[in-house]
């Protein structure tokens, strides 16, 4: 009898915390300004002593090929592309890690799969809008990049905004080389 | 015994039952809406004293990149704008739309997804507002 209750308290229990992880509640905050937004602005702006967006916008598409990108969408009247583009996630790294896990594992007798775990395969999107500047005498470029993450398994590891200075530099020396190879007509 | 049992069985259907009402997905529940038509208007909407809407719709856009959202999609007839942010462990989607409201007013409404759920929280909606204000160097006004 003792026994069954236990199994009760512990059954409802879990249930009460499945129910309450299921249909998880929004945060808030998540649309509040932070004070890194100035910081990211540096690192994902650009601008050019020019007038002519059509050719900055030509060239962002041209770079965007360039770095094996296929284009989702655009509306050049504000200046927009939206671009994504799979890849290989794996990281040597990360790899040689877990196949260490996992034989240490073995060899305590326990089983494990970290490898299956280890990141796989990404989509990265890039989103870049290019507009006058306030005065007028500039073109502002900006571009944005998300990507999501996929394991061995085939599940989702996670999805996150790109913040690493590198990869916009990249972006942004394959955009001035296009700027100059467009402008002499390559 | 076989009254402790019988208990079992009724609280194992009990909670069955609970689980598959309490986040049944049919067809029809994706068109409901926690709140009231004329309440999610108000806390998505603001007008602002400006008619330049591709200014107003750059701003958005601008706004939208300072929070972390990449901008999808974006039609300047319409007057929409939707983007994704994404939290590492959820995805944010956010349509904006832009429209004229008379001669010299912009209405502009954001409505926001989180993962699977519509985002009813005024405050969420009024951050996002504070944002767009200070990068319009406009006030933002509560529509009735």
């Amino acid at each position: 009898m003792r026994k069954t209750f236990l199994f009760f308290k512990v059954f409802i229990v879990l249930f009460v915390c499945l129910g309450l992880f299921g249909c998880a509640s929004v945060p808030k905050g998540f649309l509040k300004i932070d004070e890194k937004s100035l910081e990211k602005r540096q690192l994902q702006m650009r601008q050019y002593d020019t007038t002519n967006e059509e050719q900055i916008i030509t060239s962002v598409a041209g770079v965007l090929q360039d770095l094996s990108f296929t284009l989702d969408e655009s509306e050049s009247e504000l200046g927009l592309i939206s671009a994504s583009k799979a890849a290989s996630a794996v990281n040597g790294g990360q790899v040689a890690l877990a196949v260490v896990a996992d034989m240490l594992g073995a060899l305590g007798g326990s089983y494990s799969n970290n490898v299956s775990r280890a990141d796989k395969e990404q989509r990265v999107k890039a989103s870049v809008i290019a507009r006058p500047s306030l005065d007028g005498r500039k073109i502002v470029v900006r571009v944005t990049f998300q990507r999501i993450v996929w394991n061995m398994n085939g599940q989702i590891n996670r999805v996150e905004t790109v913040n690493d200075p590198e990869m916009y530099q990249k972006f942004y020396d394959g955009l001035s080389k296009a700027i100059f190879l467009e402008a002499q007509k390559i | 015994m076989s009254n402790s049992r019988r208990y079992a069985s009724f609280m194992a259907v009990l909670f069955l039952g609970f689980f598959m009402c309490g986040c049944a997905t049919t067809a029809v529940k994706a068109l409901e809406t926690s709140e009231s038509q004329v309440k999610l208007r108000s806390m998505q909407t603001r007008s602002f004293d400006t008619a330049d809407k591709k200014r107003m719709m750059q701003t958005v856009i601008s706004t939208m990149q300072d929070l972390d959202f990449v901008i999808d999609k974006a039609d300047l007839t319409l007057g929409s704008i939707t983007g994704s942010k994404y939290l590492g462990y959820a995805i944010v989607t956010m349509t904006v739309t832009v429209r004229p409201r008379g001669e010299k007013q912009l209405l502009v409404r954001a409505n926001a997804q989180y993962g699977v759920t519509s985002v009813d929280d005024p405050a969420t909606y009024q951050d996002f507002f504070v944002a767009l204000e200070k990068a319009l160097f406009l006030t933002a006004q509560q529509v009735d």
